[in-house]
């Protein structure tokens, strides 16, 4: 498997390190406990496009947002993680002026 | 047929012409009292336990594939009992307890070999964590002996004993450790429900779960609605997808776990033995392949294949411990799916849902787990309550904090 950072251009997966579900949000401002355990435990575990986080810890140490399809290990996008919170923080303003 | 030295004494005479398949193949009856939702080692072992311990025999196993297509065919076939935390050693040390009458009781040669397990230590600070482990599980009264390096010697001689980095101080012996030949597990647990009037469907893939109000009521199968008193969920690594089809989320991702054998050499270990310095278990079996594996691949998949960075790291710490078989070649290697739970340790529990019930998370120790596992989801289903055995591994440990901590990487799903 080989992913293709938007900074360092297609590297081997031994450059990465793996973090998971990108679709998790931490419960930020929040103390509710039911809040912080969906965020912790359960996981939608799809078999089949599944967005999740790359640390590049080998190259450029960015965080990335790769999308996957589990089944058969192909990519089909890599952004960086920085760009997805800027989108979300842009949404969040034009939701909320 | 009841398996002997008699029978096949009998059947050489005439030819092995009369053998017979060693399960039905029937179709699906209309309603069952229990259907079992995967036709793996723990679902096959769990209609086994319904049939003997429970009386339960209006029992059906439903397999997507066919018996042996999934992990129980894909593992390295490893047995022990060496835990450390209050939820688990019982559980495994009676897991070890049935392997030990397991052929006896189903009548079929599973070729348990109780060749032992050795956790190799390489520093002081592993050591001390190793006389821990050794005196938890005597405690328990599981055997445990601590080794140094010249009985390690004694035991292993061609080990890398003075490597530079990691020389090897000694190791944990559980002498009933060993290996078990994983598919006669699949098959002998299969004939023996079978003959006790379980129905065994393969090739019947479950694509829904009918609830209505809360209650289970039965599964759509590839062959038709299959009604069902109390529905049993045994699905490894798609855990996920099939809970999803009633409505559930698990604490589960699936990951793949790759394993090796390489060509066969004449006998060279006689025993199991792990690398403490990182994450390799190596065996040998008896057609003279070695069988070894590592560390899952890290990423969610379902693809049961891997990728090459986790075999370069296999193959070099097999070099590291064992230099003299550097030379030998692979024969094959493959994937399984690992349903990793997000502390490490299995799930067998009811579940919301009535009459629906769930074993899964079992990382990637579920053989060793097979007959216990059975056991105790059999015990769930049809006494409605926990085998005590089995008692701590609760669906709602998560929400409770009542996790079981074994690996001691703590609550981290970044840390499977």
């Amino acid at each position: 498997m080989r992913i293709t950072c938007p900074h360092c251009g297609e590297r081997d997966v031994g450059e990465f390190a793996y973090y998971g579900d990108a679709t998790k949000r931490r419960p930020d401002g929040s103390f509710e406990l039911g809040a912080f355990l969906e965020y912790v435990y359960p996981r939608d575990n799809p078999a089949g496009r599944h967005r999740e986080l790359w640390y590049h810890v080998g190259g450029c140490r960015g965080w990335l947002i790769a999308n996957r399809d589990t089944r058969t290990h192909e990519i089909f996008g890599v952004e960086t993680a920085h760009d997805r919170r800027a989108e979300g923080a842009r949404n969040a303003v034009a939701a909320n002026p | 047929m009841r398996y002997s030295a008699f029978s096949i004494l009998s059947q050489a005479l005439k030819g092995n012409t009369g053998w017979k398949p060693v399960w039905r193949e029937p179709e699906p009856k209309a309603e069952y009292d229990v259907v079992i939702v995967g036709g793996g080692g723990h679902g096959l072992s769990t209609a086994y336990y319904l049939a003997k311990n429970h009386g339960l025999t209006n029992v059906a196993v439903v397999e997507r594939g066919y018996i042996g297509s999934g992990n129980i065919g894909r593992n390295t076939t490893i047995i022990r009992s060496n835990y450390g935390e209050h939820g688990n050693i019982p559980f495994y040390e009676w897991s070890l307890k049935l392997w030990e009458g397991l052929e006896q009781d189903i009548n079929y040669n599973a070729m348990v070999s109780q060749r032992g397990v050795l956790n190799l230590y390489h520093s002081d600070a592993q050591r001390d964590a190793a006389a821990r482990r050794g005196n938890t599980m005597r405690m328990h009264g599981v055997d445990a002996e601590l080794l140094d390096v010249e009985e390690v010697r004694k035991l292993v001689p061609n080990l890398n004993f003075d490597n530079a980095r990691f020389p090897i101080y000694g190791g944990l012996f559980q002498p009933r450790g060993g290996t078990v030949r994983h598919d006669a597990v699949a098959w002998g647990y299969a004939r023996a429900a079978d003959t006790r009037g379980v129905d065994i469907l393969q090739h019947c893939e479950v694509t829904g779960i009918r609830v209505e109000n809360g209650h289970a009521l039965g599964v759509e199968t590839a062959k038709g609605f299959i009604k069902a008193k109390k529905i049993g969920l045994a699905c490894a690594g798609r855990s996920s997808q099939v809970a999803a089809m009633a409505g559930l989320r698990l604490p589960i991702e699936s990951h793949v776990l790759q394993a090796f054998v390489s060509e066969g050499v004449k006998p060279l270990i006689d025993t199991v033995i792990t690398f403490g310095a990182g994450h390799f278990y190596i065996s040998q079996s008896d057609k003279g392949g070695l069988v070894f594996g590592g560390n899952i691949d890290g990423y969610n998949s379902y693809a049961q294949r891997g990728n090459l960075p986790v075999i370069e790291e296999v193959m070099e710490e097999a070099v590291a411990m064992f230099p003299s078989i550097g030379r030998l070649r692979v024969l094959r290697h493959w994937g399984g799916l690992m349903d990793m739970s997000m502390d490490g340790s299995p799930i067998i529990d009811k579940t919301p849902i009535d009459n629906l019930y769930l074993n899964c998370g079992w990382c990637i120790g579920g053989f060793k787990a097979t007959p216990a596992s059975g056991w105790c989801f059999a015990h769930l289903i049809a006494q409605d309550a926990s085998h005590e055995a089995a008692a701590a591994m609760r669906l709602d440990r998560f929400a409770t904090g009542r996790l079981i901590n074994e690996s001691g990487t703590g609550a981290q799903p970044n840390l499977h």
